[in-house]
């Protein structure tokens, strides 16, 4: 008996081989949680680093280099009657060249206008219109610069850079510097950001036509995803008989939320423009089609909110003679809303940022006056980051950045007012 | 005119509203408990009755209105039998462009006839349409406020409607599905006339150009779809290279290790992500990534395209990264904690614990989240649409530019609506290929996370 308990191998616990196996496994723990922890830096490094990236670049967008010159109208050109045909173009030029003191030779003249924006003429042609009592008055105007000089002005472009590979030149420089020193150079909030249109000048460029396109095409998605996505949950959870068709339903929901966005595109442009003949780039279109895209999750969201009330209720309603429609509609359905619209906002969230499908429908068409309804092409946020994104000019560079920190100021304004909602309103049982 | 036409049938619903109901206070008298259905739903059952079908001609008049004009001005168009589609289409869009005053150039008397007749086919239908409404909308009104009795089972038929609405409703998703395949299949099959099925699927040269003049040297296209599909495979690769470990690792430490105030600040954190439109991402890829993995390929030698397929890969890899982690998430909760128990009670470490035990045990879920993420990847457009390149090339090196199923997708559709050339129809070829194949890894997917839940 003892012989054999000796050939036994026991492990001595305490000895060094194993002292230095267990500190092997214990660094091997310690090396897993390390490559967790790099991990998840990796990640949120990578946020931080896109936020900062989107700062440091948009930033600049957000104000907009401008000159402020006196325009004088009391010369007899201009008259109330034909606004349209008076010469701006003249008025203006005068009133430019009027801020630098030293007459600028004729030669250099277009070098010199080209500093600022080339629709000044038009800038204060719709000022007057706007403001008809200037009219054979002076007043002060400021006049964006064009994206060479504002660029410039905002250290984007730098003095050291030889000139032949800047779209400054030295002259322009020299101006410059003068217009500074005498104090006519200013840089406001560029409200134009929000206000304007889209242009082919970056100076000009604004979101006024996506902001409107986007909320057109949302309130759309909004108008078709929930009464229908609310109606199909209700009929789904709580009257749907369990038979094939249902499971099928069922089946398809699950499979379209995961239906690539491109995919949705490809339907809107072969049904609802193809085969409908809906106006292209519509918000309309664009809207019905990110409907489509939400309607899972605005089914998925209500069906769970219908489930979270508890059956008590349904029943007490039940019990004193309330039909089932009244069950539901009159007790359930107010019960779980709070859920239900939070769900929704995050659906629509969702919808706003998405790109391809809208692509697909033409919302990437250069339109310079927003959208007056549903039906006039359009573009919407996401697909004007994108065409800015592809347009050459250096300014847009910024203003892209600052369209997606307007867009993600939207996804934080739509996301923590579901929270709001969440944490304000829903009912834990 | 649409829009005095759903105004005409708000007001009228309201008024059948308010007829319907008041009648039935007036028949119930004294005792309303007569009733079998209390006044609202008889008001309720009126003001459906008003204006559902009503709205519904609407909707299907207009649907229907824009192709019958067409057909009746091609009728009395002088010639017009003997012109082609794209002919037509031409001729009709130039006809509407006149009609609401936009004339490029001097426009022909039959064109001006054409102009004057559409006018007036406008006129009438607009005619029609009207009377049509006002009839059904009166019609319905009159019969439901002319039921309204003791006995009429007014809440009955309301909750009638309610139910089709929400079987309707139900059905939306399915009717959606059908138009997917239905659109995908037609203009992929209208492709396949043009070009061979085996010539797409199988060919090696993408050359989507048509020739614009039959004399062009460009030539014919060729609609081969292999490096395509390459260029897709690699760049969802190199994503999934990033993001499944990156997401499995970062949820391994958020269920196992972290403190819960770390995951509360961090998994909302790794949501955000998540949440970020993908244009955004792109933009991102093109300003800092691209670039930076240039200028680090050039300093350690390496030729590095300017839209390489790591940069847009990388990119969406981040992307997936909270998509993976979270489903990891939901495997590893799944485990019931008396397994991770019993390792840990025979003296396994917790590193051995979750390599040994929890990884085993989660892995059918972690798989059906990572076949779910490589769908996505699959499909997922902006980035590659930024940050990919044009051209197909063969080629599986990371730093090389390619081009994926959803660039070209895109590309091919953009700015082009007419559908009668193999260019724009290789575009629904190639969705009804990401259609496919996507729905196919959720399918599996879907059954490998359902069948895993099961188990325990």
């Amino acid at each position: 008996m003892s012989s054999a308990e000796e050939t036994i191998h026991r492990p001595v616990w305490d000895s060094d081989e194993m002292a230095a196996r267990r500190r092997k496994r214990y660094a091997a723990d310690r090396r897993l949680q390390r490559y967790g922890v790099a991990a998840i830096t990796f990640a949120i490094g990578f946020l931080f680093l896109l936020v900062a990236t989107l700062l440091y670049t948009g930033a600049s967008a957000f104000v907009q280099t401008k000159a402020r010159v006196t325009i004088d109208l009391s010369s007899a050109e201009v008259s109330a009657d034909d606004l349209m045909g008076a010469p701006w173009r003249n008025i203006v030029r005068s009133s430019l060249l009027a801020l630098e003191p030293t007459e600028i030779p004729r030669s250099d003249r277009r070098a010199y206008f080209q500093m600022f924006t080339s629709s000044a003429p038009f800038l204060v042609r719709d000022h007057v219109i706007a403001n008809p009592d200037l009219i054979g008055k002076s007043f002060e105007f400021k006049i964006p610069f064009s994206d060479p000089l504002d660029q410039f002005a905002k250290g984007q472009i730098s003095r050291d850079t030889p000139e032949d590979r800047r779209r400054v030149s030295n002259q322009q420089i020299g101006w410059f510097d003068k217009l500074q020193a005498s104090g006519v150079v200013s840089k406001p909030f560029n409200w134009g950001l929000i206000l304007n249109p889209d242009s082919r000048f970056p100076e000009l460029a604004g979101l006024a036509g996506a902001i409107s396109g986007s909320f057109w095409a949302l309130l759309v998605c909004f108008l078709i995803s929930f009464p229908v996505g609310v109606a199909a949950a209700i009929y789904l959870e709580e009257f749907a008989p369990k038979n094939r068709l249902t499971d099928i339903i069922e089946i398809n929901i699950n499979n379209l939320a995961a239906v690539p966005s491109v995919v949705f595109g490809l339907l809107g442009l072969a049904v609802f423009l193809g085969w409908f003949g809906l106006p292209r780039s519509a918000p309309l279109v664009g809207g019905m089609v990110l409907s489509l895209m939400t309607l899972p999750t605005m089914i998925i969201v209500t069906r769970a909110a219908l489930r979270s009330v508890p059956s008590s209720i349904r029943e007490a309603a039940l019990g004193i003679g309330a039909s089932r429609h009244e069950a539901i509609l009159h007790h359930m359905l107010p019960l779980s809303m709070p859920t239900i619209l939070t769900g929704t906002i995050i659906g629509l969230a969702q919808a706003l940022g998405e790109t391809a499908p809208l692509l697909l429908i033409g919302m990437n068409a250069f339109i310079t006056s927003p959208p007056e309804g549903v039906f006039s092409a359009s573009t919407a946020l996401p697909t004007q980051i994108y065409i800015w994104a592809d347009s050459p000019e250096r300014g847009f560079v910024s203003r892209t950045s600052a369209a997606i920190l307007v867009l993600l100021g939207f996804l934080v304004l739509m996301n923590g007012l579901a929270v709001f909602l969440r944490n304000r309103f829903e009912r834990r049982w | 005119m649409i829009a005095y036409l759903f105004l005409f049938l708000i007001i009228a619903a309201t008024i059948a509203y308010f007829i319907a109901s008041r009648r039935a206070v007036a028949i119930a008298g004294n005792d309303a408990r007569g009733l079998h259905s209390r006044p609202i739903y008889h008001g309720l059952n009126a003001l459906v009755y008003t204006a559902i079908p009503a709205f519904i001609f609407i909707l299907l008049w207009l649907l229907f209105e824009g192709s019958v004009i067409d057909m009746l001005l091609m009728s009395a168009y002088p010639g017009a039998d003997a012109m082609t589609g794209a002919e037509r289409d031409l001729l009709l869009s130039e006809i509407r462009q006149v009609a609401v005053g936009n004339i490029f150039r001097e426009p022909t008397p039959e064109i001006t006839a054409a102009v004057e007749r559409f006018h007036s086919l406008n006129a009438t239908a607009n005619l029609l349409l009207g009377a049509a409404v006002v009839i059904i909308a009166l019609a319905g009104a009159g019969l439901a406020v002319t039921s309204v009795s003791k006995r009429f089972l007014a809440r009955h038929s309301f909750e009638r409607s309610v139910t089709i609405f929400m079987i309707f409703a139900s059905t939306v998703a399915i009717l959606t599905t059908l138009g997917i395949v239905a659109s995908l299949l037609y203009e992929a099959y209208l492709f396949f006339e043009r070009v061979p099925v085996t010539d797409f699927l199988f060919g090696i040269r993408w050359e989507p150009q048509i020739p614009l003049r039959e004399d062009q040297i460009a030539g014919q296209g060729a609609f081969g779809a292999i490096p395509v599909f390459v260029g897709t495979i690699l760049i969802s690769f190199l994503a999934m290279a990033v993001a499944v470990p990156v997401g499995i690792l970062s949820a391994i430490y958020l269920t196992e290790y972290a403190s819960p105030r770390f995951r509360a600040v961090v998994k909302p954190m790794l949501e955000v992500l998540a949440g970020i439109p993908t244009v955004v991402y792109g933009f991102f890829a093109v300003l800092t990534v691209a670039p930076a993995l240039r200028q680090a390929g050039i300093s350690i030698g390496l030729d590095v395209a300017p839209n390489s397929a790591i940069a847009a890969g990388g990119v969406m890899g981040i992307m997936l990264i909270p998509f993976i982690s979270s489903l990891s998430d939901d495997a590893f909760a799944a485990v019931p904690q008396a397994i991770r128990d019993g390792s840990l009670a025979v003296g396994a470490t917790k590193g051995e614990t979750i390599r040994k035990v929890l990884l085993p045990a989660a892995l059918p879920g972690i798989v059906g989240g990572v076949l779910l993420a490589l769908s996505r990847a699959i499909g997922e457009t902006m980035i590659v649409v930024m940050a990919a390149g044009l051209i197909a090339k063969m080629t599986v090196n990371p730093l090389d530019s390619v081009t994926t199923v959803t660039v070209q997708i895109v590309t091919l559709l953009i700015g082009d609506s007419e559908f009668d050339n193999p260019k724009t129809l290789a575009a629904f070829a190639l969705g009804l290929m990401l259609f496919i194949i996507t729905l196919f890894l959720n399918l599996i997917a879907l059954r490998i996370v359902r069948k895993y839940r099961e188990s325990y």
